[in-house]
């Protein structure tokens, strides 16, 4: 008889063991999934991995990781920042949403004008769209008790009409011959959110997304805001004892999972997207919560599988061309993925024990 | 090595590619970008069948490649640049959304051709295509006018911008000028494909009493609501939707974009592909007319049959005067027809139309 016995200790092995685990497991079992559909498995493995990382165009695809990955890292850090303390911000694809708006609105406000104060102006504008979207699960659950992540997720429905309305509307290209969606802001300078250096997929966005996880290492570590998030997370009275506030953790939490958010968004429309149209936003919001848990909520961790999560999609686009492997297989892959990651996740905390249960 | 000169590196390679091609070598490699999946049934389905007879038409001298559920946006890009970089000689991008992405990867391989559907913006080696779904919204508004019972046609219309605005100006046109008492509920869903909001719009519509529904959205929920109710008619989208025929679904817009597409796929083969701009209907047989079933009484099946033959022959246009604007304004005169810069961009509603178009 085959039972899981709690383990005294976390395994630490295990718990570095785990990702890898879950990663072989994934080859072999997609590598079944794609042998069934006719498909080479290992060339198909070798495609999604291997071929945006060293393949012959890896000069095009490596930047691509950085430009798909940042914005997942960005608001991923954020989220772990909540869901550490037990705080569940479900909403970041609203609050990306709405940094987009008020960014690319800042911008578009200024049109034609050039200065360079426009740029600034947009990232604060972006970041406080996405902080005032946040703050109303906040204070409504401060003040009033509501549980946030309904609160925040329903909120993302409200944001998506908001855009589907700027796009129509107000911010409508006067040019776009009634068209919905706006000025490209790639097209306007200043209000551009360019590679830092040509073709090396670094723009703000990448940069802001490396700034956030050193801010949220060091918060964590060493800094006593990161202590309260952390013992609240793990022993909310111990937290209660030691004088967290809980009202302003709610506050700091929500706060800056939405400010991240808003940024991210506000740097991909005014960057690689250009533009605010009805379908903007494409899940970023939604995949980082993956993103957060699949790198355990440590900031190095949502680094790497932010990165991870972006070379599946881009991997996995040049598999379906390639291969012409459909995308509900490529789909099914990536939820195999963290299917397993999960799966394996239990053994840091258990064990397997076999034989016969001990009689009393 | 900067990006631009590996990518010009690239288009060079690429360009000898197609040399070598000339020589009777290589097969042409031609790229599709989805913005669907293909099993979606209606938008997607259609251009990918489009995409299958491309490779039917030209055999072993073609080699097609696909991506599905692309966003619009960078990912779009990427799957576009990818497949540039991968040798493809020319890449359909089937989404008014593609447009800029399409424009910016154009610029850098400048020997792949390009072509986007229902856009404006060309260049070089970008063309633009799109289809005049208007002509077969005439029919269906004939064939509603004449068959609706309660005076009041129910339109599920996806976003308001120029293409389905001109849909439901064009079928209301037609239904008002069998039947003076019709009466037009829109309802908008956002949407280009969403079954669930499909389906509510269209429960909600019979529940005020439409008997006929249109819809401009891709899905068949609107014809599974339609057959629960069991008195209301409808029309398929993009695709036949023939699993509701003959009762719901009566006839339907089919989006047939084979014979552009192995036009297309013949010009960069022999060298004769340019630029263009093509909107087509009918005549040119981008719009097919699905079957009109046995549940539309025999003259009307008449009727509606010589206004298709009419707009094939260009003897007849949807939108002929005498025409007003929903304000009341003039539109066309009589026996005026409207040009193609006006449907293009056309933002307002003919009048007899209630309602608002929502901004």
């Amino acid at each position: 008889m085959i039972r899981l016995e709690k383990r005294p200790q976390p395994s630490r092995a295990f718990s570095w063991a785990a990702p890898l685990l879950a990663v072989l497991a994934t080859f072999f079992f997609g590598g079944l999934l794609f042998a069934a559909l006719g498909k080479d498995p290992v060339q198909s493995i070798l495609t999604i991995f291997w071929q945006p990382l060293f393949g012959e165009f890896s000069f095009f695809y490596r930047p691509q990781l950085l430009i798909k990955g940042a914005p997942l890292v960005l608001i991923a850090i954020g989220l772990s920042l909540g869901f550490r303390a037990g705080i569940w911000n479900i909403g970041a694809e609203g609050q990306y949403i709405m940094g987009a708006l008020f960014g690319a609105g800042f911008g578009l406000a200024f049109y034609p004008a050039d200065s360079a104060l426009i740029f600034p102006g947009m990232v604060l504008a972006g970041a406080f769209g996405g902080w005032i979207w946040a703050m109303i699960p906040a204070i409504l659950k401060v003040r009033f008790g509501t549980n946030e992540i309904l609160v925040s997720l329903m909120l993302v429905y409200v944001a998506e009409q908001f855009l589907a309305s700027m796009s129509l509307g107000l911010m409508k290209n006067p040019e776009g011959f009634g068209f919905p969606g706006s000025r490209n802001l790639q097209q306007y300078p200043s209000a551009h959110n360019a590679e830092l250096i040509a073709g090396s997929g670094m723009h703000w966005g990448v940069v802001a997304a490396m700034i956030a996880v050193i801010f949220a290492y060091v918060l964590l570590t060493r800094h006593r805001l990161g202590f309260a998030v952390r013992v609240t997370g793990e022993a909310p009275r111990a937290a209660k004892f030691s004088g967290v506030n809980p009202g302003r953790l709610v506050l700091f939490c929500l706060g800056t999972s939405g400010m991240l958010a808003g940024l991210a968004g506000l740097f991909e429309v005014s960057g690689p997207a250009g533009q605010v149209t009805i379908d903007f936003n494409t899940g970023y919001g939604f995949t980082a919560i993956i993103v957060a848990f699949l790198g355990r909520l440590h900031p190095i961790g949502i680094v790497l599988a932010g990165l991870l999560m972006a070379l599946t999609y881009i991997g996995g686009d040049i598999a379906q061309s390639q291969l012409g492997l459909p995308a509900a297989a490529i789909q099914v892959f990536q939820g195999m993925l963290l299917f397993f990651l999960l799966a394996f996740d239990l053994f840091t905390n258990y064990r397997l024990r076999t034989g016969r249960t001990e009689a009393a | 090595m900067k990006l631009t000169t590996l990518l010009a590196s690239a288009a060079v390679a690429l360009g000898l590619g197609a040399a070598a091609y000339a020589d009777g070598h290589e097969k042409t490699k031609v790229g599709f970008v989805y913005v669907g999946p293909i099993g979606d049934g209606g938008w997607t389905y259609e251009h990918d069948k489009g995409r299958l007879a491309v490779e039917e038409a030209h055999g072993d001298k073609v080699e097609t490649v696909y991506v599905e559920n692309v966003a619009e946006g960078p990912d779009a890009e990427r799957v576009m640049t990818q497949m540039a970089l991968d040798g493809a000689d020319l890449i359909f991008t089937t989404s008014f959304g593609y447009m800029d992405a399409t424009i910016n990867v154009a610029q850098k391989f400048p020997d792949v051709k390009f072509e986007h559907a229902t856009g404006y913006k060309r260049a070089d080696n970008v063309s633009t295509y799109s289809a005049r779904f208007y002509e077969g919204r005439a029919i269906q508004g004939h064939i509603a006018g004449k068959m609706t019972k309660t005076n009041t046609i129910g339109y599920i219309a996806s976003f308001p911008i120029p293409e389905v605005i001109r849909g439901i100006n064009s079928a209301y046109i037609h239904a008002s000028r069998v039947n003076p008492d019709v009466e037009f509920k829109i309802i908008w869903v956002y949407t280009w494909f969403d079954p669930a909001k499909e389906a509510d719009a269209a429960k909600a519509l019979i529940e005020q009493g439409a008997d006929v529904v249109l819809q401009h959205t891709d899905s068949t929920a609107p014809q599974a609501a339609a057959q629960e109710a069991g008195n209301v008619i409808t029309f398929g989208q993009a695709s036949d939707m023939g699993q509701y025929a003959p009762f719901p679904r009566v006839s339907s817009i089919i989006d047939d974009w084979a014979p552009y597409y192995i036009a297309r796929t013949a010009a960069v083969m022999d060298g004769t592909w340019e630029s263009t701009d093509t909107w087509d209907g009918i005549g040119a047989g981008m719009v097919g007319i699905g079957e009109i079933s046995d549940a539309v009484p025999a003259d009307v099946k008449e009727e509606a049959l010589a206004l298709k033959a009419a707009l094939a022959d260009g003897s007849y246009h949807a939108f002929t005067g005498p025409l007003n604007k929903q304000d009341g304004s003039p539109f066309l005169a009589e026996g005026e027809t409207a040009d193609d810069g006006t449907l293009a961009g056309m933002n307002f509603y003919v009048e007899g139309i209630t309602g608002e178009i929502p901004n």
